[in-house]
């Protein structure tokens, strides 16, 4: 009789959360890199400033895409992390849910800050 | 030289220990395994793997000053007294330096480490042309010797669900083999969040290879294979 071992192999989605990972840093890595240069435009970090960069439209959009980058790649990174150190199952579920309840709460935060009225 | 060797024999010691050992050298005594050889007639006590004694067959991997490597191709000259020397991490100890690695090559095994192509063979061999034998180097000198997977924290938390380096060489090496047809099972083998994806880039397996490969890159090949193939 020939014995085989039966190669168990979960879900297909490795790839993915390390792709999510690299393109998310390049979006923070591009906002980052506009915002700074919009600053030097602006010549300086003051009321005003801050005030004509944001008023725009179209870098509200751009702050919006880098938060949920942000949110996502931390969600990528602390669920790793929860993969490793949070063995027993129920830990882990606990854990990840909390980190879930709060990416979520701060994504509702920044669309509030965003276009809640404040910044317009 | 003055040595400082971890031993534990789990039927006689409740705990590891450390002892103190000062080996009178001979002239002709250069690697560190020479003097290894010295101590184990000083005290036959000790246990610690040894074969080839020229690094190819890979058993006297242990932790050197707190770096892997073999004993038999580190220099005595290049190691700082007193010399502490402690088995391979990360993987039980059965005595003194020798570990259990049947995780280890439980791993290696999961990857298949054989060609699997079904066509007949031809009558003399399948052939590769230079390129594609070139594909392989730094590939195949591989030595299992443990190294890599044993520096690795990945492996050090999830030994049963993370290839580890070596395995993960020995993967790519025939994922790239012109004349292996399995290359989609085996990609699909290595698909989950653990098998491939646990490697953070930490790279400690390139750091520590005494046969000074590059396990490292492979695995981002291998990562970029995976990403080609779902896009």
């Amino acid at each position: 009789m020939v014995m085989r071992d039966r190669v168990v192999v979960g879900a297909h989605y490795g790839w993915r959360d390390w792709l999510v990972q690299r393109i998310s840093a390049i979006v923070m890595a591009l906002y980052t890199l506009l915002l700074l240069a919009l600053l030097l435009w602006h010549g300086g970090l003051d009321y005003a400033a801050w005030k004509a960069i944001f008023g725009n439209g179209a870098f509200r959009l751009a702050t919006f895409v880098f938060m949920m980058s942000l949110l996502w790649h931390a969600w990528v990174g602390v669920r790793n992390i929860a993969m490793d150190y949070a063995k027993p199952v129920g830990l882990r579920l606990a854990v990840q849910t909390v980190v879930i309840a709060l990416l979520v709460a701060y994504a509702g935060w920044t669309i509030q800050l965003l276009w809640g009225g404040q910044l317009a | 030289m003055k040595f400082r060797v971890y031993r534990y024999d789990p039927e006689k010691d409740a705990k590891p220990y450390y002892r103190d050992y000062d080996v009178a050298l001979e002239s002709t005594d250069r690697m560190l395994l020479d003097a290894l050889m010295r101590l184990k007639a000083q005290d036959d006590t000790l246990s610690f793997r040894r074969s080839c004694r020229e690094g190819v067959c890979g058993s006297d991997a242990m932790n050197i000053n707190g770096k892997n490597g073999l004993a038999c191709v580190t220099n005595l000259k290049d190691v700082k007294e007193p010399v502490e020397l402690r088995p391979l991490p990360g993987l039980p100890v059965i005595r003194d330096l020798i570990v259990d690695m049947s995780q280890f090559f439980k791993q290696y095994h999961s990857i298949k480490p054989y060609v699997v192509n079904d066509t007949p063979p031809p009558e003399r061999e399948r052939l590769q042309s230079p390129e594609e034998r070139e594909e392989l180097d730094g590939l195949y000198e591989c030595i299992l010797c443990a190294c890599c997977s044993t520096a690795c924290p990945s492996f050090w938390w999830n030994p049963d669900k993370y290839v580890g380096p070596a395995g993960l060489l020995a993967a790519y090496r025939f994922v790239i083999d012109s004349r292996d047809q399995d290359t989609e099972a085996r990609l699909d083998n290595l698909e989950d969040p653990y098998r491939l994806f646990r490697c953070y880039t930490i790279m400690n397996c390139v750091d520590v290879c005494p046969k000074n490969l590059n396990p490292a890159l492979a695995i981002g090949k291998l990562k970029n294979l995976m990403v080609k193939r779902a896009l």
